[in-house]
């Protein structure tokens, strides 16, 4: 009874201030975890290869010059729509057999301050946190600097977070 | 075929592959999609410092870090193998625009003119790596996740913070783009 407790409190802090979490509960070797080594991988592909990952791509989408980005993003949520809903529908389970579970999310202030603050840093550096990871990989090593700095940021958040308007 | 496929993908191409992501990583382990979390489990792994918010078992998320860690593989695996023979393509009014800042090369997917190792250490260099790196991640997680978390996952799944968070990333752009962004450029 205990160990569950323990494990609620971890679910707990990890689903503060986060979209994505883990909700399995079960426990897997390591190697089970290639499999988002490979989604990656062609996720990565599809980021660079669509210029989703461009400075100009993210510099034209905010000053309304294309509609390219705007048509990703709508197709991605239209797509993830539909699938979510077939899930929850014909209650699919995992590969494992596992309950789907998708957690939802409680409004708070953070995502009005927090959301602006990264917007500005969005149209700074080009770049959501995905992109920063493909644009190394493109051999753009100096957005290893923005990278750390991201971390960084995060950090100070993690350090500021009791005193900040939620 | 390869000759397409080194093309530009359009969006109609783009987009549903991306999400798609949704439902694989529901599928394939009962995760929801998002990345700006994983800048969390960094901290979570390598320097805590006894903060409760970084105090969880970052073991259990790590599945996060092996996909970022492939978006990366897949960035270069993108450019060296699959790379666009050509400049990327801008719209003639925003060429205009960076040109009066000095940026006239397009032959990568951020501008090299002024993101460069000689430049970081530039006023404007600094603004436009470090300072605009630091927004980002305190940004995503003080707003609880980034475009592929709450516009993707989030507004998936009809979220209404996720609609809200969504509207202040594309405020926070629209404003940084057009009024405060030409100023640092002009550095």
């Amino acid at each position: 009874m205990e160990q569950i407790t323990v494990i609620d409190k971890d679910l707990e802090i990890r689903l503060q201030d986060a979209m994505c979490v883990n909700e399995s509960h079960l426990e897997h070797k390591w190697y089970h975890n290639l499999k988002y080594l490979v989604v990656g991988i062609l996720f990565g592909i599809v980021f660079v290869k669509s210029e989703v990952v461009s400075w100009f791509r993210i510099q034209e989408m905010f000053r309304l010059q294309s509609f390219h980005m705007f048509g990703i993003i709508g197709s991605a949520v239209l797509v993830g729509m539909v699938s979510i809903w077939l899930i929850k529908k014909f209650e699919v389970k995992t590969i494992y057999g596992e309950a789907i579970e998708i957690h939802d999310k409680k409004f708070n202030k953070g995502q009005i301050y927090g959301g602006l603050i990264f917007g500005l840093g969005w149209a700074i550096t080009g770049a959501c946190p995905g992109p920063l990871f493909a644009q190394i990989g493109t051999g753009a090593t100096i957005i290893i600097v923005t990278l750390l700095s991201a971390i960084a940021g995060t950090w100070v958040y993690g350090y500021l977070r009791e005193k900040l308007p939620h | 075929m390869l000759e397409i496929i080194k093309e530009p993908w359009p969006w109609y191409v783009a987009g549903p592959l991306i999400g798609l992501t949704v439902p694989a990583f529901l599928i394939i382990g009962n995760k929801s999609f998002g990345i700006s979390s994983s800048l969390r489990h960094i901290c979570a792994s390598c320097m805590p410092a006894n903060i409760p918010f970084f105090k969880y078992d970052w073991k259990k998320e790590v599945w996060n870090l092996f996909f970022v860690f492939g978006i990366f593989l897949g960035g270069i695996v993108a450019f060296n193998l699959l790379a666009n023979p050509n400049p990327v393509e801008i719209h003639p009014q925003l060429a205009t625009e960076l040109a009066t800042y000095g940026i006239t090369d397009y032959n990568h997917l951020v501008p090299q003119d002024i993101m460069n190792w000689e430049s970081l250490f530039t006023l404007r260099g600094f603004l436009m790596m470090v300072f605009g790196g630091f927004l980002v991640g305190f940004g995503t997680r003080y707003a609880g996740g980034c475009t592929s978390g709450h516009a993707i996952m989030g507004l998936s799944n009809l979220q209404l913070p996720s609609l809200i968070a969504t509207i202040s990333f594309m405020v926070g752009g629209f404003i940084m783009a057009n009024l405060i962004l030409p100023t640092i450029l002009s550095l």
